[in-house]
């Protein structure tokens, strides 16, 4: 038996994290407006490569949960991940949390990736299109990610992003 | 033709019919105040309006060191002589008895009158301090659509290589940036397709979110004089309000609001599915058709139909009479730059011409509008979020070539990451990494989205602002220091309206008081600020707009728009005239693109591009290998949904504009007393249907709310679609009691009601897609409402109100007449 199962089961559980992930960005920066309502707009992606795989699942006998059973889980949103940037600095939980966020998409990208090359191997046409019609979105989460940080970055880690001394 | 029409009762005036390919007859408007006739007249000084983007050019009359009246041009390319209710009447505010006529500075909490040097001695020290502790990113510059080119210029060479700070854009942000950054998305680089002139040929007029009666009036009575003549075009008009424009066209369809992609994808799915594509069009100057058709493929008509709940039967016909064009020409305005996935439905436009092989040829390209009369400078000035001549700042070799213009080394021009947009300047402010915000001809407090949180930031202990107005706006008022400048016709300079026609604009009487242009409070803001280039020479070389105009040529030589056939002498002599404008081409260029796409390359492009949906960059790797040989891209998006959806607290989608008598946040026009008069007070517009649902009625005064505040109006019951209301975003607070914000009688901006929410493509903020609730406040009891009945505002009940006239004072003169307009 393959272990196309293993990696559909990763790559479900990444993808509901990412959404997760995404809508607690949204929430803990919602007065980052582009961050916030782009994050609503990429969530909704993961949602639904959740949601198809876990019906290419099913021909595996793997039952994976549909949203409606299991809604993201929220209670954590006001709780940042642990920090590699810890410093009390305005801005800095913001990059800290795209950081996260790139580094959860290219986890899911890598996934994508074997999925499609185990599917070309075992010449699973329905589990190729699937990779082929998500994977570019997890990709288009990466850039979008990148670039969000590459934007913030000189601003909030250069001496203007210091506090000021009154303030 | 009667000699004399009420301007404010027929703001488009006479008509002139001609038909295709014949030149639109010359009819000269002209205006005098009561009492002065054409012999008192000392002078005529070439000018053009700067109360829209449309450039009509004309001639201000000087008496007695006042300015007295104005005459449409009639050689001008532009207008033929038109001009409009505001180019008629609009002149006056300049003489308002509560112009600035001093500099201003806050002490001890209260703004005082003060003297230049210590107006400006406060705005050095506290740059010097800023860059000094805190570093250039402290400082940004927030400007306008409505100054001119040198200043714009000037502007840019201060900030971004003076002060070296990347925070430098323009209220451009707010109307143009779209319509900007869909022409870099599809052609590689900003610069207007298609000419006005194209009205003379089209036979199929698509306007897109266009209300072009209202916003550019002297191009609609093109349009009019067209539909009066023989072969009139027949129009395509997406508005979900009854414009004028929807009443002439052939087909109206009235989307929800943010739902332009979803119909755009759905006319692109027609027209492919019919076939009418110019195959060898796209095959020549194309990539991405594959991607473009695949995205579509479902986009059916009944798809598109339950997304913007118009009839599917009327999507295809809007398809069929867009795909029989032969000459087809498009135009797109804020209905799509303001609104839900702004960038991706005005790049959809682009696609429908590319692939229809519209482009180039006379009748034939797309316009995409801009708001205001020099947004278009402000965007090639690098004023905005661009740098200088379209350069590209992800590519060295344009900074390098910059910083050779400038003669400093590139690492002084920040490009390490694109230059950042108004709304982020502003929340840069707000979280406290911008010190000091140098704002200049623009009213943030009433046309940004949320005031009261830009109320908020603007009140920010750490942040120290300069105002430089012509009035004590509502803006000005939350200043540490303001500063008078003078207006139109009070100084010199070129601008450039909409289809890249460059003006001559000349000072033709002295400005109040104290009040400086704001070219030359820049100049010495760099003298004292002792900006130097790397040879230890002024970084700012230039003393008046002359010189200020020959170093800006040099930097647009060899650039898309390049500037370096034109001189003040010429635009003097012969009025408008188009870039590029070089020595081999010294007339000027009526349309981009009769031969190929020129600037779509990977080393030409000014940019590499955007993710339609995300807004993530395309790294120039991606980009060599989409487009190697510099061809149009045809750029697929998918539609999304609204981020503010209605609910039942909110049932109401919110859309905000603009009404024909004023401009922007109605600082001039609020002051001319015929526009005035047309349209005095905020109103609330909504269909009949919703009105009994509501159970209100024309006359009563309501509350329009959204999660972030609230504005009360009369109502005006239109033929808007259902489900929508509308408020009109000019109406601030400088003439009430409040004088900065809302006071007892609730909010008058719009503004308190939008979302704070952006195009992540180009940056632009979204003022049509806030959810909001109506509610009775009183009843009207016989009131009207002053909304105009002459425009998309009219009643649905031609009785419900009297029609807006403006009576003896709004008799302006028009004459039909020969070309080439004498000057004195
Ligand atoms: S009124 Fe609107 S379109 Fe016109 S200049 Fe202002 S923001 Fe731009």
């Amino acid at each position: 038996m393959s272990a196309v199962p293993v990696v559909l089961r990763a790559l479900y559980e990444g993808e509901r994290t990412m959404e997760r992930k995404l809508l607690e960005t949204a929430a803990r920066d919602a007065a980052e407006h582009e961050v916030h309502h782009v994050a609503v707009d990429l969530a909704r992606w993961s949602h639904e490569h959740a949601e198809r795989l876990a019906e290419a699942a099913e021909p595996y006998g793997l039952r994976l949960p549909r949203s409606a059973e299991d809604p993201p889980a929220t209670d954590d949103r006001g709780e940042r991940a642990a920090r590699a940037l810890d410093d009390p600095r305005p801005g800095l939980s913001l990059l800290n949390d795209l950081r996260e966020l790139h580094l959860a998409a290219t986890g899911n990208s890598l996934d994508w990736e074997m999925l499609a090359q185990a599917a070309q191997a075992e010449k699973d046409t329905p589990l190729l299109d699937l990779a082929t019609a998500c994977h570019p979105q997890t990709l288009r989460q990466m850039r979008w990610t990148n670039t969000m940080i590459k934007t913030l970055s000189p601003q909030l880690l250069s001496r203007a992003g210091t506090p000021s001394p009154d303030a | 033709m009667r000699a004399e029409v009420d301007r404010i009762a027929e703001p488009w005036g006479e008509r002139t019919p001609y038909g295709p390919g014949t030149p639109w007859p010359v009819r000269v408007d002209s205006y005098l105040e009561p009492g002065v006739t054409d012999g008192d007249v000392e002078a005529w000084v070439p000018t053009a309006s700067v109360l829209h983007s449309n450039g009509d050019a004309m001639d201000v009359a000087v008496a007695g060191g006042r300015i007295v009246g104005v005459r449409g041009s009639a050689r001008d390319r532009v207008n033929h002589g038109r001009l409009g209710p505001k180019d008629l009447f609009g002149w006056q505010a300049n003489r308002s008895r509560d112009r600035l006529t001093t500099p201003l500075v806050r002490r001890d909490g209260r703004l005082e009158p003060c003297d230049w040097d210590t107006a400006l001695g406060t705005i050095v020290d506290r740059s010097k301090d800023l860059v000094e502790t805190y570093g250039p990113g402290s400082i940004g510059f927030y400007t306008s659509g409505q100054l001119f080119l040198e200043e714009y210029y000037t502007l840019a060479v201060i900030a971004r290589a003076g002060i070296g700070t990347n925070h430098i854009d323009g209220n451009t942000r707010l109307c143009t940036a779209t319509a900007a950054e869909a022409l870099k998305e599809t052609f590689g680089c900003d610069g207007q397709p298609a000419s006005y002139a194209d009205v003379d040929h089209a036979d199929v007029i698509a306007l897109f979110g266009h209300n072009m009666a209202e916003t550019q009036p002297v191009l609609w009575m093109r349009v009019l004089d067209r539909l009066a003549g023989d072969e009139p075009p027949r129009l395509v008009c997406v508005d979900p309000r009854p414009t004028r424009v929807a009443r002439h066209a052939a087909v109206h369809l009235a989307p929800r609001a943010g739902t332009n992609v979803a119909l755009l994808n759905a006319l692109l799915h027609e027209i492919i599915r019919m076939d009418r594509i110019d195959r060898a069009f796209v095959d020549a100057h194309t990539v991405g058709f594959d991607e473009l058709a695949a995205r579509v493929a479902d986009c059916t008509p009944r798809w598109a139909a339950g997304i913007c709940d118009v009839p599917a039967a009327a999507v295809t016909e809007a398809a069929e009479v867009l795909g029989d064009a032969r000459r087809l020409l498009s135009t797109v305005l804020q209905g799509v730059y303001q609104s839900h996935q702004a960038t991706a439905a005005a790049v959809q436009v682009n696609n429908l011409q590319l692939i229809r092989g519209m482009l180039g040829r006379p009748g034939c390209g797309v316009l995409q509008m801009n708001g205001q009369p020099s947004a278009q400078n402000t965007r090639e000035c690098g004023a905005d979020g661009d740098l200088p001549g379209f350069r590209n700042w992800e590519n060295d070799a344009h900074v390098a070539d910059l910083a050779r213009v400038w003669n400093v080394e590139p690492t002084d021009i920040p490009s390490h990451t694109a230059p950042t947009p108004a709304m982020q300047i502003f929340r840069y402010a707000e979280q406290g990494s911008i010190r000091m915000l140098w704002i200049s001809g623009t009213n943030p407090a009433v046309s940004l989205p949320e005031l009261e949180r830009v109320r908020g930031i603007l009140r920010r202990d750490g942040l120290f602002t300069v105002v430089q107005d012509l009035y004590l706006t509502e803006t000005a008022r939350f200043a540490d220091v303001v500063l008078p400048a003078a207006t139109w016709a009070e100084k010199t300079g070129t601008f450039t309206n909409a289809d890249r026609t460059v003006h001559l604009s000349e000072r033709a009487v002295e400005p109040p008081g104290d009040a400086r242009p704001d070219l030359d409070i820049w100049l010495e803001y760099a003298r004292w600020m002792d900006f130097r280039d790397k040879d230890g020479r002024p970084l700012v070389g230039w003393h008046d707009p002359e010189s200020a105009f020959e170093a800006w040529q040099e930097c647009s030589r060899g650039r898309p728009c390049d500037y370096t056939g034109l001189t003040y002498d010429r635009l003097r002599a012969t009025g408008g005239i188009q870039w590029p404008c070089t020595d081999e081409k010294p007339e000027g260029t009526d349309r981009l693109y009769t031969d190929g796409v020129s600037w779509a390359a990977p080393d030409a492009c000014e940019t590499y591009g955007r993710d339609l949906v995300t807004g993530a960059s395309v790294s120039e790797t991606e980009y060599r290998a989409l487009n190697p040989h510099g061809r149009a891209v045809l750029k697929a998006a998918e539609y999304l949904p609204l981020h503010e959806a209605t609910n039942d607290e909110y049932p109401l989608q919110l859309t905000t504009g603009r009404t024909l008598y004023h401009f922007h946040t109605r600082t001039k026009t609020g002051r001319s007393p015929q526009l005035r008069a047309a349209a005095p007070d905020v109103w609330v517009e909504i269909s009949a249907a919703e009105a009994r649902r509501h159970q209100v009625a024309e006359g009563d005064l309501v509350e329009v709310t959204s999660p972030r505040g609230s504005v009360r109006g009369r109502l005006r019951v239109t033929g808007i679609r259902d489900g929508m209301v509308f408020l009109p975003f000019h109406y601030g607070y400088w003439d009430t009691p409040g004088g900065a914000g809302p006071g007892e009688d609730g909010g008058r901006a719009a503004n308190e009601t939008t979302v704070t929410d952006w195009d992540p493509v180009s940056k632009q903020p979204l003022f049509k897609t806030a959810a909001a609730r109506l509610t009775l406040i009183e009843r009207g009891d016989g009131a009207v409402s002053p909304a105009p009945t002459t425009t998309a505002s009219a009643p649905v009940d031609p009785a419900a109100a009297p029609p807006t006239t403006g009576g003896p004072a709004a008799l302006a003169r028009q004459s039909t007449g020969e070309p080439g307009g004498e000057r004195s």
